[in-house]
């Protein structure tokens, strides 16, 4: 360890020798006084950070007469060092499209009334807040706190993801929000939550200049991550001979340029290499299992197979027959061949029917012994997994294997330090929690985990998924600091933290996204509210949701800051402050938070999603919503809190304004603030452009600094609770700080004792895997629990048995493709900021169907042809692409999601892991026809 | 590289004259002084299948199927005022670039050989032909460095991505950026020899005025010399005529000898 250390210093202190050759950082440009630079023509300059993915590079924003006139890198910022890709690049021109949304636009008849048919006409705040108080009553009163709900996201700023999740939890007692970034990283998030008791990487991207080997799975970093992409690339020229990169995907894409070996799988076989690698390691080369590693900070655990595919029953009224073909799945499979062979050690032969027994228990496991362990690896040979998991037919076996053979070696050998990489490829997976916990399977068992270099790191695609979906925990079935509404303690803590009575916050765990879209379909939620996120064009089976927003008796509200599908398919659209018109701060995936002031003042009359959050509570008081409850399958419903309020010094008639945001805590953050010199604040002071806000009056501001104290009391939550953030006026001198932050330092590796405090509290060597969930286990066999007593595995992490199982749809003479989607570098998720850059535009403007030239062939199609894909659930036009960044194995194609004129998601299946509740809009059987 | 982008900037000149009525007055005037004595036909991108220059404008009757067919609508035919022979086919790739059809209708239309099906014709083993549209050479992709993103470390490479000959047209060259120590630069970079010059590449550039633009062929100058070949790469004699090697240079024996002979002038102007 002290070595491994000694060899990262040493290579830290070279990198950064190299570095100042050709860089210069002056003090000036570290120390907080950047904005006082007034440089060019009387630009002013301000630290900000990008838009766009979860990289988390930082700019530079230039703003001049209330205008940002340029960004430019951040030289300061330590991810990119004053580089961006073309999406960064264009920042200052993504609040500046043409269709920019400026006025609050409802749905209204001839006679002005709103009307679920009626066509968008510009209303003023103050109707449209009307509207949306009196729709939220009838819900509440109709179907209480569970009839409504808010499509959260991975994009919100920290502060307006904390101020909707106290809201929502503690205001409205509904654990009804959930986040786009459920579509993104929910799988990794439960891995996590499993295998450590904790979210998020032990890692950080420093581990890219130390790897020797860099293994990507299921992630196209080249374009999905492109200035990490750049950082790998440039390790790989370090060292072009040693340092090796393996691309494991579906499709050769442009991460394959650098790779020394490529290997095209077979969907979801991911499962089955894993295995493989595993095998290897225990059945031939046991001695590179690191036994001291294992003995001390692990043990070996397994769960249920038995647990359909997210879907609903298929006996739901909503579904075609088309779609029973594929949702009877979901009760009740025949077991394939290929699943005769891995689920063996159940009892299972081929063509058994598996009832889907633990459907609501899918998350359940127990220990198991080594010995088990490795029985349950048995069946993954090196000849059944390449027969199994080989994905391009026309590449020979036996190269195949060899290439399987080098990614194991690689793993294993005890000289090299391994970092794995994945993203969407696992965790949007029907047993995308099992494939991630399978990564840390190989890290755990070799003993590389959690050390410069060493690590299975999940990349996050969103910029702020982990510092506010993940961190704020704007998930139905969390709270702050990685606490749970299903625990009495957190709850306990977190009415303590919001100052609101004890029992306020709902015991039962809310509806994820896409049950949200569900229970719209089925009437259980008659009022959604969207924000940051596009949700309608980036839910799988689409058809189906759009339909119900449109069709059902509901009153749906999105706000954002272009007219994208969800405000098209809404009755009421807000318009929002884009991300340099108001304060906030993002957290990337390496733990990084870092936060931007207020540039410049919002468009038209748009207002900052924050403020729209208030102002909501403003018409609530807490007589309307802290009375008795009733929730659906939650006996006796929520009690009646309002005595206890009175005890606490409220009045029924307070707001929840009052109470939840604009109490003497808040009062207590003033502004104007020094931090804050020199730059507005809408929110605390109104702007120049006096907005007749919410109740018929000029807008003038709340009168304090309501950004610093939301910042400050979410903070609480982490403190001392292993989520330690730095106070706000710190990420003001910083470029972003990893937590936790403990005595004014950063973290830069969790769980290992030389660098994690709270590591360090435990054991004066070595690691702690010291998350605090699901920390106690019956233990058993591979077969189930046999002895139900739970042992405690304190600062343990677990190395969990997952076998292979087929997805819930494969091709077949009706449906002979197999679809997967995606993204492209040149575009942002669902393109609404994107697709209005004319010059992204121009360069990919729309989305293609990338087939392999034989299928193009053998359909007749040639390229740029105009055809259908089609599956069971919808259908699409675009074109035929058999050239260009995609390459695809015969029998696969992919389509990018971007396009709103090819929105694939209603071809996609909405099945999803049944731990994680995350779709899979990587596999689906599709049928392709010229149009 | 500088001579390169004035002659961009007369193209450009056409296409905006062909395609704003608002500025067609201006530059209208702007290029009858210019135009005088200028090339300016060299500029211009023709069809897949097009004969040199001044054979397509013998062959090309001006009927206009090739603009019919192109089901991207690329190609426009030539009006009067513009410079270009009236009537005759082009594209700008920024504008529409050729999207490479496998069965290049225009090209197979054209009733003259002025679209010439041989030129993009392969014969296979059994002795029929299959049209190849990458053997297209409608004229060849030139980046200018100087406004490249990538070239500053920026991480793009659009032109590469949207090339539809991705790895061998345009291939991406990485380096290390040695400001930051720890990214890469990857720098598109064209093979002339692959690139068919359908402008994707223009296309999709994202910087405000594309920094790499196609030119025709022949406007793309630079030959290396003959005699020298890359030790480094392996193969790289197939590069060599050798039907035109060194010794076939004649030699002038007399001249040597008056060179010799000539030792007056050495002393001159002593």
């Amino acid at each position: 360890m002290n070595e491994s250390r000694r060899s990262f210093i040493k290579k830290s202190a070279l990198a950064s020798a190299a570095t100042a050759i050709g860089m210069t950082l002056p003090g000036s440009l570290l120390a907080s006084d950047i904005r006082k630079r007034e440089s060019f023509e009387g630009w002013r300059w301000d630290k900000s950070v990008c838009r766009f993915c979860g990289t988390g590079c930082g700019i530079m924003v230039a703003t001049k007469n209330d205008k940002i006139v340029a960004v430019k890198g951040d030289l300061a910022a330590p991810v990119n060092r004053g580089l961006n890709c073309i999406k960064g690049y264009f920042n200052a021109k993504i609040m500046y499209g043409e269709d920019r949304l400026k006025q609050p636009l409802l749905r209204v008849d001839e006679t002005g009334e709103f009307s679920k048919t009626g066509k968008f006409k510009p209303v003023s705040w103050q109707r449209a807040f009307d509207e949306m108080e009196k729709y939220m009553r009838k819900s509440l009163k109709e179907l209480g706190p569970t009839g409504i709900a808010v499509f959260g996201s991975g994009q919100y700023t920290i502060m307006e993801g904390y101020a909707m999740a106290k809201l929502m939890k503690a205001g409205f007692r509904s654990n009804n929000l959930d986040p786009n970034a459920r579509h993104c990283m929910a799988s990794a998030v439960a891995g996590f939550i499993q295998t450590f008791g904790i979210d998020e990487p032990a890692g950080n991207y420093d581990d890219i200049e130390v790897a020797d080997t860099i293994i990507l799975w299921g992630a196209n970093m080249a374009e999905m991550h492109p200035i990490l992409w750049s950082r790998i690339t440039d390790r790989k020229l370090s060292n072009p001979d040693e340092v090796k990169i393996f691309n494991l995907t579906t499709f050769t894409n442009r991460s394959s340029d650098l790779s020394d070996i490529e290997i095209i799988f077979k969907p979801h076989t991911d499962l089955a290499i894993m295995n493989y690698i595993a095998r290897k390691i225990c059945y031939e080369v046991e001695d590179a299992i690191d036994w001291d590693f294992v003995n001390k900070y692990t043990v070996f655990a397994t769960g249920p197979v038995d647990i359909g595919y997210g879907m609903r029953k298929p006996g739901h009224p909503g579904f075609t027959d088309l779609e029973r073909e594929t949702v009877k799945r979901e009760t009740s499979k025949i077991i394939s061949k290929d699943e005769a062979v891995t689920l063996g050690y159940l009892g299972y032969k081929e063509g058994d029917t598996m009832e889907m027994k633990n459907r609501g228990s899918a998350g359940k496991h127990w220990k198991i012994t080594y010995e088990e362990f490795k029985k349950g690896l048995e069946p993954y040979t090196l000849d059944y997994v390449a027969e199994l998991s080989k994905g391009d037919i026309e590449e020979d076996i036996e190269t195949y294997k060899v290439k399987l053979e080098i990614l194991a070696s690689n793993y294993i050998s005890k000289a090299r330090k391994v970092t794995s990489f994945w993203t969407m490829g696992f965790n949007q997976h029907t047993r995308g929690t099992w494939v991630n916990e399978q990564a840390y399977m190989i890290h755990l068992l070799l003993g590389k985990q959690a050390q410069p270099g060493n690590g299975a790191f999940s990349l996050t695609g969103q910029p702020s998924a982990c510092g506010t979906a993940r961190e704020v925990g704007t998930f139905s079935h969390r709270l702050p600091a990685d606490m749970v509404v299903a625990n009495p303690k957190h709850r306990k803590r977190s009415e303590e933290l919001w100052n609101v009575p004890q029992g306020t916050v709902n015991p039962k765990v809310g509806s994820h996204i896409t049950k949200i879209m569900r229970d719209i379909e089925d009437g259980k939620i008659t009022f959604a509210w969207v924000n940051v996120c596009n949700p309608f064009m980036s839910t799988a089976n689409a058809n189906h949701w759009i339909r119900a927003a449109r069709k059902m008796d509901n009153f749906i509200v999105t706000s954002d800051g272009y007219p994208g599908v969800s405000a098209k398919v809404s009755d009421l659209i807000l318009p929002v402050a884009m991300i340099y018109e108001k304060w906030g701060a993002y957290g990337n995936a390496e733990r990084r938070s870092q936060h931007w002031r207020q540039q410049v003042t919002p468009v038209g009359d748009a207002m900052p999603d924050t403020w729209q959050y208030v102002e909501i509570a403003k018409r609530f008081t807490i007589r309307d919503v802290w009375g008795a409850q009733k929730i659906p399958g939650l006996e006796g419903g929520l009690p009646d809190v309002l005595p206890a309020a009175r005890n606490m010094g409220y009045s029924p008639d307070d707001t929840l304004y009052d109470v939840l945001f604009a109490n003497e805590k808040a009062k207590s953050f003033v502004w104007p603030d020094p931090v804050g010199e020199g730059f507005q604040n809408t929110e605390a002071e109104g702007d120049k452009r006096t907005i007749i806000g919410s109740d018929g009056e000029e807008w003038k501001g709340y009168g304090f600094f309501i950004q610093k104290y939301l910042w400050e009391e979410y903070r609480e939550f982490g403190l001392n609770h292993m989520h330690d953030l730095a106070p706000f006026d710190r990420y003001h001198e910083a470029r972003g700080l990893k937590w936790p932050y403990v005595n004014g330092k950063e973290t830069q590796w969790r769980f290992n004792s030389l660098y994690d405090p709270y590591a360090k509290a435990e054991t004066s060597t070595g690691f702690a895997f010291y998350g605090p969930a699901l920390k106690a286990l019956p233990s058993g066999t591979l077969q189930g629990i046999n002895n139900k007593e739970k042992t405690g595995l304190k600062n343990k992490a677990k190395i969990f048995f997952r076998p292979y199982m087929d997805p819930p749809e494969l091709p077949d003479k009706d449906y002979p493709f197999l679809l997967c989607t995606g993204r492209v570098l040149e575009h942002w998720h669902t393109g609404t900021m994107t697709m209005r850059v004319p010059e992204l535009y121009r360069a990919v403007p729309q989305a293609l169907c990338y087939m392999n030239p034989k299928d193009a062939e053998k359909q007749g199609f040639k390229d740029g042809d105009y055809i259908w894909i089609e599956s069971r659930r919808g259908k699409v036009k675009t074109h035929i692409e058999t050239r260009g960044r995609n390459s695809m194995p015969q029998g696969s194609v992919f389509v990018p999601f971007f396009d709103e004129k090819v929105l694939i998601n209603k071809v996609c299946l909405d099945a999803t892991c049944p731990i994680s509740k995350e779709e899979d809009f990587k596999k689906c059987s599709v049928k392709i026809y010229k149009v | 590289m500088a001579i390169s982008i004035k002659k961009y900037s007369r193209r450009e000149s056409i296409r905006k004259m062909v395609g704003s009525g608002g500025l067609f007055a201006i530059g209208g005037i702007a290029w009858a002084g210019y135009a005088d004595g200028a090339t300016h036909v060299d500029l211009v991108l023709r069809p897949p299948g097009a004969l040199d220059e001044p054979d397509f404008q013998k062959a090309c009757i001006k009927c206009g199927i090739c603009v019919e067919v192109c089901p991207y609508d690329t190609l426009s035919l030539a009006k009067s005022n513009s410079n270009i022979p009236i009537g005759t086919p082009y594209f700008l790739p920024r504008d529409i670039p050729c999207y490479m059809c496998t069965d290049i209708p225009c090209t197979v239309e054209c009733p003259t050989d002025a679209l010439d099906e041989s030129l993009l014709s392969m014969a296979k083993e059994n002795g029929t032909t299959v049209l190849d549209i990458n053997k297209s050479k409608m004229g060849i992709a030139v980046l200018n460095a100087e406004t490249c993103l990538a070239y500053w470390g920026i991480r793009c490479d659009a032109c590469y991505r949207a090339c539809p000959l991705i790895g061998e047209a345009i291939t991406l060259e990485l380096s290390r950026n040695e400001r930051t120590g720890k990214h890469a630069m990857l720098k598109p970079k064209i093979n002339n020899e692959v690139c068919t010059g359908c402008g994707m590449c223009e296309h999709a550039c994202i910087t405000e005025e594309t920094s790499i633009y196609v030119l025709p062929v022949g406007e793309v100058k630079g030959k290396v010399n003959n005699q020298y070949i890359k030790g480094w790469e392996e193969g790289d004699e197939a590069r060599i005529d050798t039907t035109k090697v060194y010794r076939d240079t004649q030699t002038n024996d007399q001249s040597t000898l008056d060179y010799l002979n000539d030792t007056e002038s050495l002393l001159e102007d002593e």
